[in-house]
């Protein structure tokens, strides 16, 4: 087993034992989980780190952000 | 008469009937127009310099500077079914100068290419329903100089009955058509652009891309979402201005494969720590068939100063395997079927760190109701191959 497949192994153990952790969360419950920073995904005044990183970077993508088109990529 | 008695008597129990039968009007339903949910303006300063740009092969200024403003405007309604309808429409405006681009014509003084403006409209539209299943599509355009996309993409989203997770599928396409405007020294006239006429050849691009990602309520303080995407892009994927210098100081332009698969993973967590820190942590793995492998790890802390102001330092990490096709200034033979100069492909690692500040008031920003948050946001970006970045953003919001 390479190291590389030890290592994805470890994230998808960590990733399914926190999935099997889950409670049931009422309603009256989620006023920590709608808070606005808790949002699962970038922010608005984020979208230009995005474009640069894309460009600046190979790796792209898994991030909710524009994954390819509109170049801008001087 | 009796006759007319039991006439009147049958239609008024059929109208009795008829009634029993229709459904019960429950209430929930209010007729609502089109309303203006928020509008948001969000503008960027971006200013980067360094010594590898891959206009000159690899070697010279990597100066740009960058100023982009973006207006988005969302509307919403609710139909017959209860149904809600989002519409998200953006136009945006970016305007470049690039050092580097100059150089694409070095004989001019301040070539065209020096600078460039950016238009890109875009509108998208959601549907969820009172079971948590959402539908959407959305249309986008990007227009420069030397490249246009078209872009269209398709959207389906279910919540778990219970709420707690949710599945969302999303498809993208962008189809591209880029000018090549090769360095003037490589110019001739069969891939045009010889001249003052400057009538460029031209080459598509195709990008097909899908997203997978999954989010969980873990407990009242903490969520997770895992995504997956896979891009495929075929087509001219090189610039056509990027110099490439072999080891016998001959020039040639960027030559890279006519296809590139992606295959993005990542992991979201957000934890609520105590009352006034929340910890949002970001993880990437990346591979794709250019042997590109990248790992990306970031965290952003909210400081709650206060109900109503935030303080958020970021920190992010990145880590890049370059492509085999790259190769430095004059390190490319001949026999190499491949090659670039381009320094963004290659191995390095970069940090990016900053903060930000969010302002959301109860009775709106400077007392005007209507202004309902104000986010400011700096970050400096280092590549270990020299690369220097600094970008400025400000979010301001409306509702």
């Amino acid at each position: 087993m390479t190291k590389h497949t030890r290592k994805m192994l470890l994230l998808g153990g960590i990733t399914l034992t926190l999935l099997a952790s889950c409670t049931v969360v009422k309603e009256y419950q989620k006023n920590r989980l709608n808070d606005g920073e808790m949002t699962l995904g970038n922010r608005k005044v984020e979208k230009t780190e995005l474009s640069f990183e894309s460009y600046r970077e190979g790796a792209s993508g898994a991030n909710g952000a524009k994954s390819g088109g509109g170049c801008g990529c001087n | 008469m009796k006759k007319i008695n039991l006439a009147i008597l049958a239609m008024f129990a059929g109208i009795l009937y008829a009634n029993a039968q229709a459904p019960a009007d429950t209430g929930t339903y209010k007729n609502r127009k089109l309303q203006l949910e928020e509008v948001n303006i969000v503008s960027s300063y971006y200013h980067q310099d360094g010594d590898h740009a891959a206009v000159t092969g690899g070697i010279g200024s990597q100066r740009l500077t960058d100023l982009s403003n973006s207006i988005q405007v969302t509307l919403s309604k609710y139909d017959v079914h209860d149904r809600k309808h989002t519409w998200n429409l953006e136009l945006g405006i970016d305007h470049y100068t690039s050092a580097s681009s100059d150089n694409i014509d070095p004989k001019t003084i301040s070539s065209a290419s020096s600078a460039d403006t950016r238009f890109y409209p875009s509108v998208s539209w959601e549907m969820e329903n009172k079971n948590g299943r959402t539908l959407g599509a959305g249309v986008s355009f990007s227009h420069e100089f030397d490249y246009q996309s078209v872009g269209a993409n398709l959207l389906f989203a279910q919540k778990t009955r219970n709420k707690m997770g949710e599945f969302s599928l999303k498809l993208q396409t962008y189809q591209d058509n880029l000018k090549l405007v090769y360095p003037i020294e490589l110019r001739t006239n069969s891939n045009g652009g010889s001249g003052e006429g400057e009538d460029y050849a031209t080459a598509g691009r195709k990008t097909y891309s899908g997203t997978v990602s999954w989010s969980q309520i873990v407990n009242s303080r903490f969520q997770l979402m895992l995504l997956m995407d896979v891009i495929y892009q075929s087509g001219y994927l090189g610039l056509p201005f990027h110099r490439v210098y072999f080891n016998d100081n001959s020039v040639h332009v960027e030559k890279l494969p006519d296809s590139r698969l992606k295959i993005p993973l990542g992991i979201r967590a957000n934890y609520f720590l105590g009352d006034k820190i929340v910890l949002r942590g970001y993880y990437r793995y990346y591979h794709d068939n250019w042997q590109i492998n990248a790992h990306t790890v970031s965290l952003e802390t909210s400081v709650k100063l206060s109900p109503f102001y935030s303080l958020t330092p970021f920190y992010r990490y990145n880590h890049q395997q370059g492509t085999k096709y790259f190769a430095a200034y004059q390190a490319h033979s001949s026999a190499d079927e491949y090659y670039t100069s381009n320094y963004d492909l290659s191995t390095f690692d970069s940090h990016f760190f900053g903060a930000g500040i969010r302002i959301i008031p109860p009775h709106g920003v400077f007392g005007m109701q209507h202004f309902n948050m104000l986010e400011l946001r700096y970050g400096h970006y280092n590549q270990s191959n020299g690369l220097q970045a600094n970008s400025i953003s400000l979010n301001l919001k409306f509702k």
